[in-house]
């Protein structure tokens, strides 16, 4: 077992982690005011299709990234206007936009299976052009990559130093108080769907033009669903949820370590670890998590007269 | 209408019959107009997908019966979320706890495969229901202390337990020959079939629980007791309801009958255990019960107009050249529709209250 090896584990889980990073932020903004959403599995699949497209389209990846975030932004609109506007059960409608994604990534993508895309151009680590050049390819990473941990800060910022992300925690804990301060619990409520459909989609934008490079239906393989079990994991903090990426690209890393290690061990059991994971941690933590999960998630907020 | 009127009850029921065709005919209509849409701005021709829809569910009766029979998981899902939502439980678990109920399923067939299927048969079922159960309990024990929603457990368990179906069939129980499925199942653990058809014996469990769950919550003590847990939690306590025991019981009752649709699945329909069998008959189950209500008959209306739509889409891909999946958005329309529209949902609150 080689160093080369262990390297291009570790470069393939920071890979796979970055779309669902993304993906865990978007969706930890749009619970911060309030709103779950079942069917992020359904945003990322049409975001995944649509940036495919349009790159295969345009040539230009970068259009690619623009386009499945804007789609990610118009779905959670819809999704928005189901649940904020016309008070639809969040379950319900989320479970709805997940077939709906199904149905819609299918349609939007069929034409382009099997076509060559331009990828995301990857950058070299700045200071490691020293290493030979069988080491060099395992540093190079497009910039989505290079950019998910600023982006993470910048959420965290977004959400506990502006106004606009106090308006939205404060809507997510009580929309009537919100509404009593003179705040708009319906329009900061699509602007956090808005907002996390974006991150959704450069998430999935990630996966389908830097990391698979090809589109098949269903590609998304529950990446939506995990990333609704990061955001409890993480206790709906975007920092935290760094750390539960790690943990689950860690899982896919070590699965493949021990697969080029030669050690026979179901892959289907470390899949399941960051399930497992969130379930013990969600135990352990069991009261203190009633404090750190946004008070109204999941309700129809009624309006104020 | 004067309060004496005699007639006034049976002509307010008319009215309300009429009232729900409409409401119902009008969604779908609208569905319809909208999927059509989509096809003709993809160049497809949406009267001939109809007709070709319709006729390949309506117009033979294999067709028809191809309807029933994509019928029977969603049937019994739907009521295993139905149930819990009486006591107030969102059981969105169904689609873990059919694969349990499935994996429980096949290895009674595997391991008891040389009993007759009398025997078997009903072990599998037993299996089926306590595979479905026990993923159940997970969810239910920690709700009921107070530990962690439903919800939340729910979802997390329906991520594992397909992929425990997936370590089992390529690690232990895969056929010689493929990696990725069990042997085929001896005859003896396949639930019969009627009528020349593929319908199996799964769509008579589905009816009977249909009406049990009708029988018990209109017609016995449980059903009004688990209604006023689900309507008032507190009250029920203080009236020495025993709620959390209701909680547990409840839920693993709908995990149980999730469970019976993974075994009927696995035995009556492929007759063999693949990893992923399910396109979300779980997840389907918890959109018909939102829809219907939690009322019986209109989980038995809501999961056939869901079946001729996921029948129609086998369809699709023959005769229009449209990917299978697509006939999801026909399904997500149709939800769309009734989403957008609350005052239904209002009205059915009503009803069930």
């Amino acid at each position: 077992m080689s160093l080369l090896s262990i390297l291009g584990i570790l470069s393939s889980a920071i890979f796979s982690g970055t779309s669902l990073l993304y993906a865990t932020l978007g969706e930890i903004v749009t619970e911060r005011s309030g709103i779950v959403n079942l069917g992020l599995e359904g945003v990322l699949l049409i975001s995944a299709a649509t940036g495919y497209g349009v790159t295969v389209t345009t040539g230009n990846p970068f259009v690619g990234v623009l386009a499945a975030m804007l789609v990610g932004g118009l779905v959670n609109l819809i999704f928005g206007f189901l649940v904020v506007s016309r008070r639809a059960n969040q379950l319900a409608t989320g479970l709805t936009v997940l077939f709906f994604g199904y149905g819609l990534s299918a349609l939007i993508g069929k034409p382009f299976i099997g076509k060559m895309i331009h990828s995301l151009p990857r950058y070299l680590l700045p200071g490691l052009d020293f290493l030979p050049l069988r080491y060099t390819s395992l540093f190079k990473f497009d910039l989505l990559i290079y950019l998910v941990l600023p982006v993470t800060i910048f959420i965290w910022w977004l959400l506990f130093r502006t106004r606009w992300g106090l308006g939205v925690r404060a809507v997510g804990e009580n929309p009537e108080t919100a509404y009593a301060s003179g705040r708009n619990p319906g329009a900061i409520k699509y602007q956090a769907l808005f907002v996390g459909g974006l991150l959704a989609g450069l998430g999935a934008a990630h996966l389908s033009l830097a990391f698979t490079m090809n589109w098949a239906e269903y590609m998304t393989g529950g990446r939506g669903f995990i990333a609704i079990a990061m955001v409890i994991f993480s206790k709906w903090h975007p920092i935290r949820a760094i750390a539960g990426v790690l943990v689950f690209s860690g899982a896919v890393a070590f699965q493949l370590l021990l697969q080029v290690m030669g050690v026979n061990i179901s892959p289907f059991l470390l899949d399941m670890t960051p399930f497992v994971l969130t379930l013990v941690v969600l135990l352990a933590w069991g009261g203190t998590r009633k404090h750190s999960a946004p008070a109204t998630l999941g309700r129809v907020y009624q309006g104020t007269e | 209408m004067s309060r004496t009127d005699p007639k006034a009850p049976a002509r307010a029921l008319g009215q309300q019959f009429l009232q729900a065709v409409i409401r119902y005919g009008s969604t779908i209509l609208l569905a319809l107009a909208l999927f059509g849409v989509i096809l003709l701005i993809i160049g497809k021709d949406p009267i001939l997908a109809y007709r070709e829809l319709f006729r390949a569910t309506f117009g033979s009766a294999n067709g028809f019966s191809e309807v029933i029979v994509s019928m029977i998981p969603i049937l019994l899902t739907a009521l295993a979320v139905s149930l819990p939502s009486r006591i107030g439980m969102i059981n969105v678990g169904a689609e873990g706890q059919l694969y349990m109920g499935a994996i429980f399923a096949t290895f009674a067939a595997l391991t008891f495969s040389h009993l007759s299927s009398i025997v078997l048969l009903p072990l599998m079922m037993v299996f089926g229901i306590l595979g479905g159960a026990a993923w159940a309990l997970i969810p239910a024990y920690f709700r009921s202390i107070g530990l962690v929603n439903e919800t939340i457990t729910g979802l997390i368990l329906n991520s594992i337990a397909p992929k425990i179906a997936g370590f089992l069939v390529f690690g232990f129980w895969h056929s010689p020959r493929e990696t990725n499925m069990t042997p085929n199942f001896v005859q003896a653990a396949r639930l019969p079939t009627f009528f020349n058809s593929r319908i199996h014996l799964g769509f008579v469990f589905g009816l009977v629980l249909l009406g049990i769950f009708w029988f018990v919550m209109k017609k016995t003590r449980w059903g009004l007791e688990m209604r006023t847990v689900g309507g008032n939690m507190q009250a029920a306590r203080r009236n020495g309801i025993p709620v959390s025991t209701y909680m547990i019981v409840v839920f693993c009752i709908g995990g149980g009958i999730a469970g019976l649709a993974g075994m009927a699945q696995v035995s009556g329909f492929y007759g063999l255990l693949i990893p992923n069998f399910s396109p979300g008959y779980g997840y389907m189950g918890f959109l018909i019960s939102w829809l219907a209500g939690g009322d019986p008959l209109g989980i038995l209306l809501m999961a056939f107009v869901v079946s001729v739509i996921m029948t129609g889409g086998t369809l699709l891909q023959i005769s229009v050249g449209l990917p299978y999946a697509v006939i999801n958005l026909l399904l997500a329309f149709t939800l769309f529709v009734v989403l957008a529209k609350p005052t239904l949902s209002l009205i059915r609150k009503g009803r069930a209250a």
